[in-house]
């Protein structure tokens, strides 16, 4: 029927009703979501600083430090957990924050300044299916990333994963809460850079001074107090430290701050952080800077 | 629903259009009115506002002031439907550069209910031979035509083109130029602006001067200009020493034939037929000197 018709012209009302309802938007943003992923693994620099740099730092990690021995074990050097198997959940966090956030901040704030995104705001795909799109390729590339992280942690450096269905759901919500999370953080301060140029330079480093004082690269026991306090305000401190819950045994959780693995504290720690991420994406979303 | 038919009102009508960023006034009361099937230019020189009148007609911009209506609605309250039947060449090349042109055209067809067939939009920008190639790999030129292509694809009613051949050769500028009669013999609104006055020619049924965010003439591209401004113009001079003198007439073989009669053979004689370029420098100059004034 529809696809008969060759000549441009007034369409019928009810197909405009099909033509542009919420199952097109749905369908556009599906089909966003290949587009997206691909021009994602196209890219070398993403591919690396976002993609492989956990699994590139867990490698490292474990290879340096596993000449100090295990951790957490006793006077007499049994038991404990090897090196490879402490770093895995601040890897994985960082995973998140890198597969989100910055993948995603610099990667708009990139398409707004070669004016892609213009392009895009003269066509009739809808806002909400760019987002669909955006969503989908972080959560791919990030469960891609995260599967690689496991793999290697098994793998190479024989890490024992949990084997209590409660520790996988935990780690199942935790990185799903994570990531939803970082993806909408990421769109919201796509706005910051004022030009595609300065994109990366101006994402990347807070994020990086972010993951050394959350626990990620240092163990966030170690780090003084008031350090502590103001990485407890990002939404970093609270990944890893469900990370460290989902796949650490539970004798480490006295070695957090309080003395549990304070997952209700993880829940909304995240959560708020989500809806303020939520709400900043809608007030400042716009395709282009009119008027600039 | 409200949005008009196509052929029936005006493709375009924009009256009393101002622009003002602070205290400069980029447009200052512009009107016009586009046809259905008409093509359109834009003429003026760099900053006289006619990117900025575009791209209000486009959306991308908010007025200041007057009414303007496109398709039928205010580009201000854009729908999806609304963008489904306009196609935009933007005058800066959009990047996306690590998809093939193919994988591009593909995937903006799907964006639009009826578009076009890609094979034939690739071969109709004339880029067969690079289809599997990665945007960020051809030259300007070919990027351009990737730019067209991308206009088109959606079988727009109404195309905007933003100085759509820079950085053509004269062979693509060709080929362009028949790929744009193609669309207006399809009936498709065309707006285009340009810097180049033959492209102008060539193209369109009438075209609108801006100067200083004004509409200074608007006409049949070979009606633009005072009548006088298209008279020929005779210039000699009687004795090798003489000053230059200049007469314009509508019958200048009859004027130079009294001349010889009068005086022999002038010294350095010409006839001078305006061109369109010779007409659109008077007027800009024209315009631009009343605003000094």
């Amino acid at each position: 029927m529809s696809t008969t018709i060759l000549t441009p012209g007034p369409l019928t009302g009810t197909t405009r009703e099909s033509h542009f309802g919420p199952l097109r938007a749905l369908r556009l943003g599906v089909r966003r979501i290949g587009y997206e992923t691909k021009l994602y693994f196209r890219a070398g620099d993403t591919v690396f600083f976002t993609f492989l740099f956990p699994v590139v730092l867990l490698g490292i990690f474990s290879v340096a430090f596993g000449g100090l021995g295990n951790v957490g074990a006793n006077p007499d050097g049994s038991g404990g957990i090897s090196q490879a198997a402490y770093y895995l959940p601040g890897m994985i966090a960082a995973g998140i924050l890198l597969s989100g956030v910055q993948n995603l901040g610099v990667d708009i704030a990139m398409e707004r300044g070669d004016g892609t995104l213009k392009r895009l705001a003269g066509t009739p795909l809808p806002v909400i299916s760019y987002f669909i799109g955006k969503m989908g390729q972080v959560l791919v590339t990030s469960l891609a990333q995260v599967i690689l992280l496991l793999l290697l942690a098994r793998v190479a450096f024989g890490v024992a994963l949990p084997t209590e269905p409660a520790k996988w759901l935990t780690f199942v919500w935790v990185y799903l809460l994570g990531i939803v999370t970082a993806a909408v953080l990421g769109i919201a301060i796509s706005r910051l850079p004022r030009s595609g140029k300065s994109a990366s330079a101006v994402i990347i480093p807070p994020l990086l001074v972010l993951q050394f004082i959350s626990g990620v690269y240092l163990s966030f026991a170690l780090l003084p107090e008031w350090l502590q306090n103001i990485a407890s305000i990002f939404p970093l401190k609270w990944i890893a430290q469900g990370m460290r819950a989902a796949l650490l045994p539970d004798s480490f959780a006295s070695a957090e701050a309080g003395g549990s693995w304070n997952l209700p504290g993880v829940a909304i720690a995240l959560g708020i952080w989500l809806v303020v991420g939520l709400v900043v994406c809608r007030v400042t979303f716009r395709w282009i800077r009119k008027d600039s | 629903m409200t949005s008009s038919h196509r052929g029936s009102g005006p493709a375009v009508t924009v009256d009393g259009l101002r622009k003002s960023y602070g205290s400069f006034t980029a447009v200052d009361g512009i009107g016009f009115e586009i046809a259905r099937g008409e093509t359109f230019a834009l003429l003026g020189p760099n900053g006289a506002g006619k990117s900025t009148t575009v791209e209000i007609l486009e959306g991308y911009r908010e007025r200041s002031g007057g009414e303007v209506s496109v398709l039928g609605a205010d580009p201000r309250h854009a729908t999806l439907e609304w963008k489904a039947r306009i196609g935009i060449v933007l005058q800066q090349t959009g990047e996306s550069g690590n998809v093939t042109v193919r994988e591009q055209l593909t995937h903006f067809a799907g964006l639009y209910p009826h578009p076009r067939d890609v094979d034939e939009v690739i071969a109709a920008v004339g880029l067969e031979q690079k289809d599997k190639t990665r945007i960020k790999s051809l030259s300007g030129g070919q990027r351009r035509r990737v730019d067209v292509a991308l206009g088109v694809i959606g079988r727009p009613e109404l195309l905007f083109l933003d100085e759509p051949t820079t950085g053509f050769d004269p062979e693509a500028r060709r080929q362009f130029w028949e790929l744009i009669r193609t669309l207006s013999r399809e009936g498709t609104t065309i707006v285009l602006t340009t810097h180049y006055l033959d492209e102008a020619a060539q193209l369109s049924d009438r075209a609108a001067v801006i100067a200083g965010g004004r509409l200074i003439d608007i006409g049949p591209v070979h009606e633009l200009g005072s009548a006088e401004a298209r008279v020929p113009l005779v210039r000699w001079r009687e004795t090798e020493s003489s000053a230059v003198r200049e007469q314009r007439t509508l019958e200048p073989a009859r004027f130079v034939a009294g001349l010889v009669a009068e005086h022999g053979e002038p010294a350095e004689l010409e006839v001078i037929r305006p061109s369109l370029e010779d007409i659109y420098l008077e007027l800009v100059g024209a315009a631009e000197a009343e605003a000094a004034a």
